[in-house]
């Protein structure tokens, strides 16, 4: 059974383990399809603490470098609105989701 | 060795015979003398395994799926409301597929607070994907600790050992106690496919998406109809190595009865005198036991039962809003299958470890033989109101 970083289809009985381990890298698991609230973080109030990557539980906000505002993974963000709550200048909106 | 054991002392000698290497439990009357007996196995050397004091028994099985998830041979014994404290435990172990053996004490689930027998509390535990071994006696609780890692590890499923509070966990019986070289013959050290190593990492357990969920179910499935071939072999096996033999079912006197009682564990050994006296009058009657409740007999059970002029089912259990769940198992077998479907009669009996004593499974008996169907889904047997 393989275990890398490989997204693994398993295309019948052979190819699937008996005991669900190992499926492949958890980064193909995107884990965002259940948010309702989306953070939208406004560039032009943010002032770069980084306490919003600090705190995301889901490690789905991504740091870029010390002057670059931090960016949000909304491949796996769960919208709790933690970073939202955390942010000292309140410059992240929780959005109703569209689809 | 024979040797004159309590059935919990039984298990701990399974346990012991079977080298566990790890045991993580809470004490829980009346489990509390198998994992005092294996405490005092690991202090003193006689047993090379960790064992782990935990401060409930969801920890309790949640050192030992982590124990067992590494590659050790993983152990733990329990009863009634601890059970039930570790139901969530249970589903991980099975689905995780990890086989942990776990002797189970036969307790009535509270309130009212109760110590004594009943099977309630393992069969709440029906669904969770485990085994699960009824014994009848001390040996069969010796062996099949035994028989459970043995089956267990060929399926990757996790079996129960059930066996009846005080009636076998605090009464002393004869057992042989086979020395462990023989053991080693019949049971090889535990050595799992994948396990968890810091130098091989693996997800376990990770999300699964609906995309494979199911198949992890089907698998799961599979492996509990490859485990009755398993128990059969084995316990064949066994039987060579041991002179005990031990499959799916047991019949008693089965073969030219008119009227089988179904029963399990001890009300069973104890019905089995019942034949005998009622074979001494001339009435044809014999005695399925059923062993393992999951995966069920559902093979044998037609088998033994079709064509049969009557079939009793003795219950110490209820499933709240329905019937005793022995006798709901066996008529669902019967549904779809070919040929004569006889009136069954679902008693229920020995609620709360009141005694099922010879005289009651013959007054059942007699009952169910003088009607020509059963007046009811359910038969109480000695309520008092």
């Amino acid at each position: 059974m393989k275990h890398d970083d490989k997204d693994i289809k398993i295309k019948g009985a052979s190819d699937m383990p008996e005991m669900p381990a190992s499926l492949g890298s958890m980064a193909h698991n995107k884990t965002a399809s259940w948010r309702n609230l989306k953070p939208v973080i406004d560039e032009s109030k943010c002032i770069k603490c980084f306490i919003c990557w600090k705190f995301c539980p889901d490690a789905a906000i991504d740091f870029i470098d010390e002057n670059t505002p931090p960016k949000i993974n909304y491949d796996y963000c769960k919208g709790c609105g933690i970073c939202a709550h955390e942010c000292p200048v309140k410059c992240i909106e929780m959005v109703e989701e569209e689809r | 060795m024979k040797k004159v054991i309590l059935g919990d002392h039984a298990v701990s000698y399974g346990a012991l015979l079977s080298r566990v290497q790890t045991i993580a439990a809470y004490p829980i009357t009346p489990q509390t003398l198998i994992v005092e007996r294996l405490s005092e196995m690991t202090a003193n050397g006689e047993l090379k395994a960790i064992f782990t004091k935990v401060e409930s028994e969801h920890s309790a099985m949640a050192s030992t799926i982590g124990s067992s998830a590494s590659g050790a041979r993983a152990f733990t014994a329990t009863s009634a409301q601890g059970l039930a404290l570790m139901h969530e435990m249970l589903h991980w172990a099975a689905g995780a597929r990890l086989p942990i053996v776990m002797a189970n004490v036969n307790r009535a689930m509270a309130p009212g607070w109760t110590i004594w027998t009943d099977q309630n509390d393992s069969l709440s535990a029906r669904d969770v994907g485990w085994m699960q071994i009824y014994c009848q006696d001390n040996q069969e609780v010796l062996d099949s600790i035994i028989l459970g890692y043995k089956v267990s590890e060929q399926v990757n499923l996790p079996t129960m050992v059930i066996l009846d509070a005080f009636v076998l966990s605090h009464t002393a019986e004869g057992v042989d106690v086979p020395d462990i070289e023989d053991v080693d013959k019949f049971l090889p050290p535990y050595k799992p496919e994948i396990k968890m190593d810091i130098n091989d990492p693996r997800s376990f357990g990770a999300l699964t998406s609906p995309d494979v969920y199911m198949e992890f179910r089907y698998k799961m499935q599979q492996a509990m109809d490859k485990a009755k071939e398993v128990i059969v072999e084995e316990g064949k096996k066994f039987g060579d190595m041991f002179g005990r033999k031990y499959g799916l079912v047991e019949e008693y006197k089965t073969e030219d009865a008119d009227t089988i009682l179904i029963a399990s564990a001890t009300v069973a050994s104890t019905a089995k005198a019942v034949i005998d006296e009622m074979r001494e009058a001339g009435l044809k009657v014999g005695l399925l036991r059923i062993r393992v409740f999951r995966p069920f007999p559902t093979e044998e059970v037609i088998r033994v039962l079709n064509g049969r002029k009557k079939v009793v089912v003795i219950d110490r259990n209820i499933s709240f809003g329905k019937t005793g769940i022995f006798f709901d198992e066996v008529k669902g077998a019967f549904y779809n299958s070919e040929g004569n479907k006889p009136p069954m009669f679902g008693y229920i009996a020995g609620l709360g470890g009141r005694d099922v004593t010879p005289k009651v499974i013959k007054e059942i008996m007699e009952d169910a033989i003088k009607k020509d169907k059963p007046e009811s889904e359910i038969l109480w047997k000695g309520v008092k109101l």
